[in-house]
């Protein structure tokens, strides 16, 4: 297929503003302006002529899909996944896409040091997909691919089990990180000796696939002092990890650039709303781009709607932020944060056809996004009543399933946390 | 439509000129006056914090030596239709959230005036988005949770800033109402028992208050003061028409509850959040009901998990006045933003005229406050907001908010 007549944001090259996209069996293979492009006889060629066509987008942080995690029996439940509490008829699902979303890390709540294992999906919900394993990213081994949650702050702090002040929250961390280690020895040592090999433990067996760098951790970390405490936990066991949210993102710019750690950031219209996020700014990104922060922003869905992500660097770029970071933020960069880089985040030859047609700039309110597309299968269109239902709302657009969070709902029946 | 603007442009010339001490001047690329149509490099003149001119460039001069701000567009400052804060907090923590009381079901006697803190934070941070008007006070969440008040959001006391001190008795027919423990009301059909019985007795209340009034024997005097009743008081005056009760519904069943209740007791009512109303346009328009349409992207979930984003749109298409809103939040974002929730709304169908109208002329209308705000006319208070561009685009800022002729916000936010 060829898409014509579009401006075409690449993210990683300069924009084009006649351009061509070829795609074949669900890979790009040729991006380009009309006439350094050629269009091969006999592809299906869409004029897509008064459109935009940009990268499908990456939400390095959601909860789409009726999610749940470790329950309330301790506070590290590493062994959790989010994978098996997925709906794959979830409505939100459906929601992602019409926001132009292509690729997302399905996260469990923040409610737990580790509320477990998240799930990296690809939103292949064009055809009828009857098990959540149809969205599932493998990697070059077969395994399906997905980073740890954590968090510390207000959110994981509650009655023991849990802990109840910080120092105890990130003591918790360390002892299990430690215990994990001496696992991991136990493994080595008993070499072949399977009397000497320890009964397998799924929850450690996990932060072994951290401490050996196979599994990136998701930190949720609102307050600057929480932040140092993660690179200091990072620092300690070496693991590799993303910093989420960020409220205070800014006052600490630099030590998170010097830890060459990356975040994955929120905005939300207003600060405060609960102590952390007393001094969340707009500015955040801007200034931790400015300091030279790898950053991308998330919707942290249902905190905010998947269907307008695109106004989360727009409303960036309102405090600052360059253009040019705002459109990497919710492609590229998010795709390098969840080590696929290589695959998607951009339009490239050899990448998959992930991509999304709009009517419009991207980062200006009245732009809609017309079509969306995974590996070379529409997966959304506006001009289909069915998925206008999901993409603006309406009667029968509601949850198949509310997720659990941490502190929503308590706060919102007025319960303070 | 243009001879109208061009009339109306003259009156405003002659006002200019008559006007002795210009305080201040605003000069904007275009200047929504929202009466009468947008002036192009338009001038405003504010006098005693009031506006004393407001027409093109080219036909109001600015006096020497008079100070003026410039931007790309002016616009009157904004309203908020419905919300909560200032009686909600930043923190979040008991000690700043006062839009609810929890020990009775139903408070009507509880004065928003009694709450509201002009100083909080999240007054000013929507201020310095061009919200210089906000109906807030007791929020969703109990059958009758209390009154509503407008003010501006600027001043040092309530007293100050207030415009209207009781607007509305907010009550909320929905299951965040509900309680669970063998409380009441526990189901849907309790609630509406409930408020109808208390209606009733509003009813009564005033019927025998009209009867005291009535019977001139003094010696009534002080029984008629023992039986005062702060409640009751309250409801009264909306079964007397005085003040509306403002429902927050979401459901269709709920909605039809309001308008059955309107019916019953011939009450003026406001919808108020409506996630379903688009089921029911030919009822609300034949109650004639108002809606206060929930923020434009709230979350869909629970009695809200049908909303759209269309509700607006397709409300004022079928002539339904409508006023947009911030709402309340229980978590994050704490406060919503006004000028978000219409931009949201003119890119799904509102436009933007409609959409600034309905945080602006057509609120103040509907909130009775359109002789003093809602748009840039002589003789109303200079409240104004200035943008570097279309007011409704994500990456444009406010720069600039007047109230009552008081530079009041100059962050580029």
């Amino acid at each position: 297929m060829a898409f014509t007549g579009a401006h075409l944001i690449p993210v990683d090259g300069p924009e084009i503003d006649d351009g061509v996209l070829v795609v074949h069996r669900g890979k790009i293979v040729a991006v380009g302006a009309v006439g350094d492009v050629d269009v091969p006889s006999g592809a299906d060629v869409v004029d897509a002529s008064g459109g935009v066509i940009m990268p499908g987008l990456v939400d390095t942080h959601s909860h789409v899909g009726g999610i749940s995690g470790a329950d309330r029996s301790g506070p590290i439940q590493p062994g959790v996944r989010v994978l098996d509490s997925l709906n794959v008829m979830d409505s939100g699902f459906k929601r992602a896409v019409a926001g132009g979303i292509t690729t997302v890390n399905i996260m469990p709540g923040s409610g737990h040091l580790s509320s477990g294992q998240t799930v990296y999906a690809k939103l292949r919900v064009g055809e009828v997909a009857t098990t959540i394993d149809a969205l599932l990213i493998r990697d070059a081994d077969g395994a399906m691919m997905g980073g740890l949650k954590m968090a510390n702050g207000t959110n994981s702090m509650r009655d023991a089990p849990f802990p109840g002040t910080r120092a105890r929250s990130a003591f918790l961390l360390r002892e299990q990180f430690v215990k994990a280690r001496e696992y991991r020895e136990k493994i080595e040592r008993a070499g072949d000796d399977a009397a000497k090999i320890p009964a397998r433990d799924l929850h450690l067996d996990t932060l072994v696939e951290v401490l050996e760098g196979k599994r990136v951790v998701h930190f949720h970390t609102h307050r600057h002092d929480d932040i140092m405490t993660v690179l200091r936990l990072k620092e300690e066991f070496g693991f590799r990890v993303v910093l989420h949210h960020v409220s205070e993102g800014w006052k600490v710019a630099d030590e998170i650039a010097a830890a060459g750690v990356p975040v994955s950031a929120i905005l939300i219209d207003s600060p405060g709303g609960k102590l952390e996020a007393k001094h969340l700014l707009y500015e955040t990104g801007k200034v931790l781009d400015d300091a030279g922060v790898l950053l991308a922003y998330h919707t942290d869905d249902w905190i905010t709607d998947s269907r307008y992500f695109l106004r989360s660097p727009a409303l960036g770029m309102r405090a600052g932020l360059s253009r040019e970071t705002a459109l990497r933020s919710v492609t590229l960069n998010g795709a390098e944060i969840l080590d696929l880089g290589d695959r998607v985040g951009s339009l490239a030859v050899g990448k998959d056809a992930d991509f999304v047609i709009m009517d419009g700039d991207p980062f200006s309110v009245y732009t809609k996004i017309r079509e969306t597309w995974v590996e070379g299968e529409k997966v959304f269109d506006r001009s289909e009543e069915g998925d206008l239902l999901y993409a603006v709302g309406g009667y029968g657009a509601g949850h198949d399933q509310r997720p659990y969070l941490c502190c929503y709902g308590h706060s919102q029946t007025g319960a303070q946390q | 439509m243009k001879r109208a603007m061009m009339m109306l442009l003259g009156v405003c010339v002659v006002a200019g000129m008559v006007g002795a001490e210009v305080d201040l001047a605003v000069r904007g690329g275009v200047v929504h006056t929202m009466a009468g149509g947008a002036i192009k490099d338009g001038v405003v003149l504010i006098e005693d914090g009031k506006i004393s001119a407001v027409g093109p460039a080219s036909s109001i001069r600015i006096p020497d030596g008079v100070r003026t701000l410039e931007a790309a567009v002016v616009t009157p400052g904004l309203i908020d239709g419905h919300a909560t804060v200032g009686l909600t907090g930043i923190y979040n923590i008991p000690h700043d959230q006062d839009q609810i009381e929890r020990s009775e079901p139903m408070q009507p006697e509880l004065r928003a005036i009694d709450a509201f803190n002009v100083h909080e934070e999240l007054v000013a941070f929507v201020r310095s988005f061009g919200v210089t008007t906000v109906h807030t006070g007791h929020g969703p969440g109990e059958l009758i949770s209390g009154q509503t008040l407008i003010t501006k959001t600027h001043g040092n006391t309530v007293a100050e800033a207030v415009m209207v001190e009781s607007v509305a008795v907010a009550a909320t027919l929905s299951p965040i109402a509900q309680k669970g423990a063998k409380k009441s009301p526990g189901t849907r059909a309790k609630m509406m028992a409930m408020l109808r019985g208390e209606l009733q007795r509003a009813k009564e209340y005033v019927e025998k208050g009209e009867r005291v009034e009535e019977d001139d024997d003094e010696d009534d005097d002080e029984k008629k003061a023992k039986a005062r009743d702060l409640g009751m008081e309250t409801l009264g005056r909306v079964i007397k028409g005085e003040l509306p009760l403002l429902v927050t519904a979401n459901r269709a069943q709920d909605i039809a509850s309001v308008l059955r209740l309107k019916e019953e007791f011939g009450i003026r009512v406001w919808l108020d959040m409506a996630a379903e109303s688009y089921l029911l346009i030919d009822e609300i328009k034949a109650a004639g009901v108002t809606v206060f349409v929930h923020p434009t992207m709230y979350r869909a979930y629970g009695d809200t998990e049908n909303m759209s984003y269309e509700t607006a749109a397709t409300l004022a298409d079928a002539g339904i006045p409508i006023v947009l809103q911030s709402g309340y939040e229980g978590y994050v974002p704490k406060v919503r933003v006004v000028l978000y929730e219409a931009a949201w709304a003119a890119a799904n169908g509102l436009g933007f005229q409609r959409a600034m109208g309905a945080i602006t002329i057509d609120a103040a209308r509907v909130l009775g406050i359109d002789d003093r705000v809602g748009s840039l006319e002589v003789g109303k208070d200079a409240d104004i907001a200035l943008y570097d561009g279309d007011p409704f685009e994500y990456t444009t800022h406010c720069v600039g908010v007047l109230i009552e002729g008081e530079v009041v916000s100059e962050v580029v936010r």
